[in-house]
């Protein structure tokens, strides 16, 4: 028995109790619920539970309070902000170009997403989008989908060990570490790329990339059949998962859950086919989907996304064409050659040789967008694109200046948390585990 | 920031410095040394500084799918014109400023009738134009998806500093809840009707609503290699 769990305490984080205007509230830190309420303290029949930590957001980032009776829930409340960084005021601070750097640390498991809707929606509002390089496009469309791939394994590693299939975390965990490998040969950067600029990309394909993801599109088809074997008709995985938290696609609609999750319900709402951008409408591909609305629906649908991601990144490859990778207007192109130094990564020799010695105007340009950077012309624009986690939306707004005038980010995460209490209230605490991670949130781009 | 423009809007390429209201909120004045505001004189920014104005698009909008939507709503929704200050087209997107009193019933329109069937309220934010033309600072901003039509459309409703109550949309798109939290957080927008409208971002207690301009960033000097860096708000702007 806990010495002090029977004493009043004024501590807020100590065992024990305090008086109320709702009566007394038991604060609990271990034991069993006997030795706690003791005898004659029958009437304690509503319990507030603080869940957790199970999901990896749930160490100390997302904060989940269940009010149980015996093991059912009858409500659940979401504590958001833990995470907040101000990343949408900071990008008021900022150049244009800076604000990738900010905005790609958001959904740290997709931050080539973030990177792509900023700048469609920045090129939007300059009016370049159609003068967008087709090779900068193809390569966008790519590592895209190669972070798709990285971060659906993701969402199995974690989902898998929050259910106790430790083989699914390592397994997933293990296929994810080769797309990082690839995100880093292509960006430099294993996660918070700042690849994608306003205009184009940061830089073009290094040598021999081409041919280490075709080896990555050889091996992975075989790595989800392992998955299928390992977990899909795996008795404990499916007793745990299938007819569990339910949300049907009225439902979804009703609580602006878009993403696998929608897509699992029925509704084969995909912004790459339905409101295509980044030429998506010219790749084939398919959109899975399935009827059930349940958790294990969600796991099949994105499973098979994983592999229609592998067909968009070998269509990619057929596509590359040598060309600029970004856009011509000098006004707007960032100007220096990047190349690995002595002292990492900066300006080529090559660029520096150029804006000293030779051109007068390369100075100027580079001096000018490096301190200074482009003005974009005011307005507003909305640019939505599908992210792994569904619609990821950026509203971005310009005054005409050299920097950001707001910038809001409609993260999917954000959107589809708010869906946890209607798919696990009712129902057992067990669940309560697959409903967090059958919609997979990240908590850096909830809370931004 | 820059303090002289105030709303979004379209712009047009009209030289000799007159003002141009090309069917958005801010025109743009062109002259060979105007550009008021910016400490550019090099010619780099173009020498264009925004001239702000109120103006709705002419009709028809040239966009289809904007003026299906229009028409639509002039068909089913009477109030229209009592109801919308502005419609403006810019860069292919259509932008409805509602007041604040037509939106509630506006909302269900858009969301109900079969020629609208906005399903989906993708995304509420706030922003903050502190020089306001209408004086009215703090804009709530609704990004509407028509998954039947597969349109898209803005929404916009404005309210000053002194009354910042806009009604609250979580009866007509529940999804609505969070993003109104976040609103009010930052930006102090207060939703009428909204369930628990409470932060959620920052801690419960904190004072004040910092996504608004005025409110400061923060931050303190960073000493790098013998210099000090100043904290962002502080360093040179240049718009």
């Amino acid at each position: 028995m806990t010495p002090n769990s029977t004493q009043q305490t004024h501590q807020p984080y100590e065992a024990g109790y305090a008086e109320s205007a709702s009566g007394r509230v038991y604060t609990v830190t271990g034991g069993d619920w006997e030795d706690v309420l003791g005898a004659g303290e029958q009437d304690a029949e509503r319990i507030v539970v603080n869940m957790g930590p199970q999901h990896p957001s749930t160490h100390g980032v997302l904060r989940l309070v269940l009010e149980i009776e015996g093991e059912t829930v009858t409500e659940t409340r979401i504590v958001i902000g833990y995470l907040h960084t101000g990343i949408e005021k900071s990008c008021e601070y900022r150049t244009w170009t800076q604000a990738v750097t900010f905005l790609t640390r958001a959904d740290y498991l997709a931050p080539l997403y973030n990177e792509a809707a900023y700048c469609l929606s920045v090129e939007k509002l300059l009016g370049i989008t159609d003068q967008i390089p087709e090779r900068a496009t193809v390569i966008r469309v790519m590592v895209m989908e190669l972070q798709r791939i990285a971060s659906h394994l993701v969402w199995l590693a974690t989902g898998g060990m929050e259910l106790g299939a430790t083989t699914a975390m390592i397994f997933g965990f293990r296929e994810r570490e080769k797309v990082l490998d690839l995100l880093e040969a292509i960006t430099g950067l294993r996660m918070n790329h700042a690849f994608i600029r306003p205009g184009g990309l940061a830089q073009d394909l290094p040598d021999g990339v081409e041919s280490a993801i075709r080896e990555f599109l050889a091996d992975m088809p075989k790595r989800i059949q392992e998955y299928h074997r390992l977990l899909t008709g795996q008795p404990i995985w499916k007793a745990r998962m299938v007819d569990v938290n339910i949300l049907d696609a009225a439902g979804c609609i009703a609580l602006g859950t878009t993403g696998p999750v929608l897509r699992a319900a029925g509704l084969p709402w995909d912004l790459r086919k339905t409101m295509p951008y980044c030429g998506y409408e010219t790749y084939e591909f398919d959109v899975p989907t399935a009827l059930e609305g349940d958790s294990f629906a969600r796991y099949l649908v994105r499973l098979e996304e994983m592999g229609e991601s592998l067909r968009i990144v070998e269509q990619c490859l057929a596509r590359l064409r040598p060309g600029p990778v970004m856009v011509a207007d000098k006004k707007i192109a960032w100007p220096a050659q990047l190349s690995i130094g002595a002292d990492g990564m900066g300006n080529s020799l090559a660029h520096i040789r150029n804006i000293m010695g030779t051109s007068m105007e390369a100075l100027i340009h580079h001096f000018k967008l490096v301190t200074e950077g482009f003005r974009v012309p005011a307005g507003q624009v909305y640019t939505q694109i599908e992210s792994p986690r569904g619609e990821l939306g950026y509203h971005v707004v310009s005054d005409g200046g050299t920097r950001p005038f707001r910038v809001h980010v409609r993260d999917p995460s954000f959107v589809n948390l708010q869906a946890v209490p209607a798919l696990t209230e009712g129902g057992q605490v067990a669940d309560v585990i697959v409903g967090v991670a059958s919609v997979d949130p990240v908590l850096g781009g909830v809370d931004r | 920031m820059s303090g002289n423009t105030h709303g979004p809007g379209a712009v047009d390429e009209n030289g000799g410095g007159e003002l141009v209201a090309a069917g958005g909120t801010a025109g743009r004045q062109h002259d060979a040394f105007g550009a008021a505001g910016s400490g550019d004189t090099s010619g780099f920014g173009r020498l264009v500084a925004p001239v702000p104005v109120l103006a709705s698009s002419e009709r028809p909008f040239g966009d289809a799918d904007a003026d299906a939507v229009y028409d639509a709503l002039e068909r089913v929704f009477p109030q229209l014109g009592d109801a919308v200050e502005r419609a403006v087209v810019d860069r292919g997107e259509l932008t409805l400023y509602v007041r604040r009193e037509a939106l509630p019933a506006l909302a269900r329109t858009l969301r109900d009738d079969p020629g609208l069937r906005f399903e989906l309220l993708s995304s509420l934010s706030g922003v903050d134009y502190p020089d306001d033309l209408t004086g009215r600072r703090l804009h709530s901003v609704v990004h509407l998806t028509s998954m039947t039509h597969r349109r898209r459309l803005r929404v916009e409703v404005s309210v000053g500093d002194d009354d910042p109550t806009v009604p609250s949309l979580t009866g007509v798109w529940p999804t609505a809840d969070w993003h109104e939290r976040e609103a009010y957080d930052l930006f102090g927008i207060v939703y009428t009707g909204h369930p628990g409208l409470t932060r959620i971002m920052m801690p419960d207690d904190w004072t004040g609503h910092p996504q608004r301009k005025d409110y400061p960033l923060g931050g303190i000097p960073v000493d790098y290699k013998g210099a000090t860096v100043p904290p962002p708000d502080e360093r040179r702007s240049y718009s």
